[in-house]
């Protein structure tokens, strides 16, 4: 019998036979304070590191039973390096290779959502209760960046309005807010006053109802990575990557617009709607076209960034004025 | 001394081409390869603008003075990298459309700017012969190249201008040249009140 039978490719291990990344995360804290105990606990930690290097080497865990979308398009997806390797989030850091170094070791569990603001019943929710509302879909968004580039990402969550719908908002509740988590210990970037936080972003009602709009929790089959916003953000695909609010901690339905935090911090620059629109420029640059990573020349930016179903909810509105 | 080292140095400036290309070749740029050009060329501009800057205060602080036989090579070499930066822009972000360019820098501050400090950079450029200096004699060469002084501001508010929340890198690229200007003030000003004695001590 050949010694390659004993390893087992990731393909042939079954996501209900891979450590879950609470677990291994806790067992990493632990075996760190054994090490220090003594040279025993560093054995370990190498040991099981030779024996079992796929399980750290899996960027998460596979997701069962995730559905198509009808809603997805058929684009060339965004290799998941980049994806994963090019992002903004300031919580871990300004530059786009910050998050991916700096995010390694951020604990997604146990997590809790709080619901508040204008619902029947203010509570709080456990990750994994959200995560069961309702089956997991693909949905493959393009995405783009206020700063001018652009990517396609296999998000996979639900929409937010099957979590909406089951928290009860009350008939004063016209929009919603989304608090990112505030711990300057696990986001370094929080160190710094370069924005106002915790993160805030918002949503008018009907944007957060519409079907677009996904409450994600992964991407490309896998658990959210942590630098993408793990274990819980919000994806709206017509508006600039800013409004999709990461690591969420809480939810709050209000009857005044809420903040939002780039809003805050350069007001004339960054509006609520944040609509993707290529006529409508950012003070210091031109949306009219934008990079999509991986392609040498620009293309031309359209209008919602091309979801068009999304024009009614702002029928009558001046976007210029509500950019 | 100058001899032996200009040659390293001249190797040394064109070091950061040589790492973006070999990057370039290896795939190595990250996810957005026009930007990390764009950026690294910019940054490499800034930085030897301020390297030049620099010889001044360092000749007169280490009483080193051969070294100002390397400044024009050194602002030869932020032109370079100017001109770099500049052509990825034309190049890679806008594609030759000088419709597009014009809007640019009529409408983006942030870009006025960078032109700006790059067509300050052009007559120096230009005149950084020996022939030019003696045609146009020292006092007015020297004039004319305190214009380096602007480029470097005009490079500074171009930076600062264009990040979007994060301030930290312009402003350190800022304090720097803020101390490399405030050296020469404080030159000035002691020449100043220098020669000011001297005439009331003649007067006396």
């Amino acid at each position: 019998m050949g010694f390659s039978m004993l390893i087992k490719k990731s393909a042939d291990i079954r996501s209900s036979e891979i450590t879950p990344k609470s677990i291994y995360l806790n067992r990493r804290t632990f075996l760190a304070a054994a090490g220090m105990a003594g040279a025993a606990g560093l054995l370990g930690a190498s040991l099981r590191e030779t024996i079992a290097p796929s399980m750290t080497a899996l960027a998460g865990n596979k997701i069962d039973g995730i559905k198509k979308s009808p809603l997805s398009t058929t684009e060339t997806i965004t290799p998941y390096k980049d994806v994963t390797h090019y992002n903004n989030y300031y919580e871990f850091g300004t530059s786009k290779d910050e998050p991916a170094e700096l995010a390694k070791n951020f604990r997604t569990r146990p997590w809790k959502v709080k619901i508040e603001g204008q619902v029947e019943k203010k509570q709080e929710l456990d990750i994994d209760t959200i995560l069961k509302m309702a089956p997991p879909e693909e949905r493959i968004y393009r995405h783009r960046c206020v700063e001018g580039w652009s990517i396609v990402v296999p998000w996979v969550g639900f929409s937010l309005s099957e979590l909406i719908k089951r928290v009860n908002p009350t008939s004063k509740a016209k929009f919603v807010e989304f608090t990112t988590l505030l711990d300057k210990q696990q986001m370094p970037g929080q160190q710094r006053d370069v924005l106002e936080w915790p993160y805030v972003e918002g949503l008018r009602m009907d944007e957060a109802m519409h079907p677009l709009a996904l409450l994600c929790f992964g991407m490309y089959g896998e658990e959210l990575p942590n630098q993408d916003g793990a274990p819980l953000r919000i994806v709206v695909p017509w508006k600039y990557g800013f409004k999709c609010a990461k690591a969420i901690v809480r939810i709050r339905f209000t009857e005044k617009q809420p903040m939002n935090t780039w809003n805050i911090s350069a007001p004339q620059e960054y509006g609520f709607y944040a609509n993707v629109n290529p006529n409508v420029d950012h003070p210091r640059w031109s949306q009219a076209k934008e990079r999509r990573l991986g392609e040498f020349t620009k293309r031309p930016t359209l209008m919602f960034n091309g979801y068009d179903q999304v024009a009614s909810l702002y029928s009558g509105m001046d976007l210029k004025k509500n950019f | 001394m100058l001899r032996y080292i200009k040659p390293v140095i001249f190797l040394a400036c064109l070091a950061p081409l040589a790492r973006l290309v070999w990057r370039g070749l290896h795939a190595d740029l990250g996810a957005n390869p026009i930007e990390a050009i764009t950026h690294g060329t910019g940054d490499w501009t800034l930085t030897f603008l301020l390297i030049t800057l620099s010889i001044t205060p360092l000749r007169k602080l280490t009483r080193q003075y051969w070294i100002i036989g390397l400044r024009r090579m050194l602002g030869l070499f932020a032109f370079f990298y100017g001109c770099l930066h500049l052509m990825t822009y034309v190049w890679l972000d806008k594609f030759f459309d000088v419709h597009e360019m014009l809007a640019d820098i009529a409408k983006r501050r942030f870009i006025t700017a960078g032109m700006t400090a790059f067509a300050l950079m052009i007559p120096l450029a230009l005149t950084s012969t020996r022939w030019s200096i003696r045609k146009l004699g020292g006092k007015k060469w020297q004039a004319l190249h305190r214009l380096i002084y602007f480029s470097a501001v005009a490079g500074v508010i171009h930076y600062i201008w264009l990040v979007k929340a994060d301030l930290k890198r312009p402003l350190e690229y800022g304090s720097v040249l803020a101390l490399l200007l405030l050296f020469r003030a404080l030159l000035w000003a002691r020449t100043k009140f220098a020669s000011i004695e001297k005439r009331e001590l003649s007067q006396v």
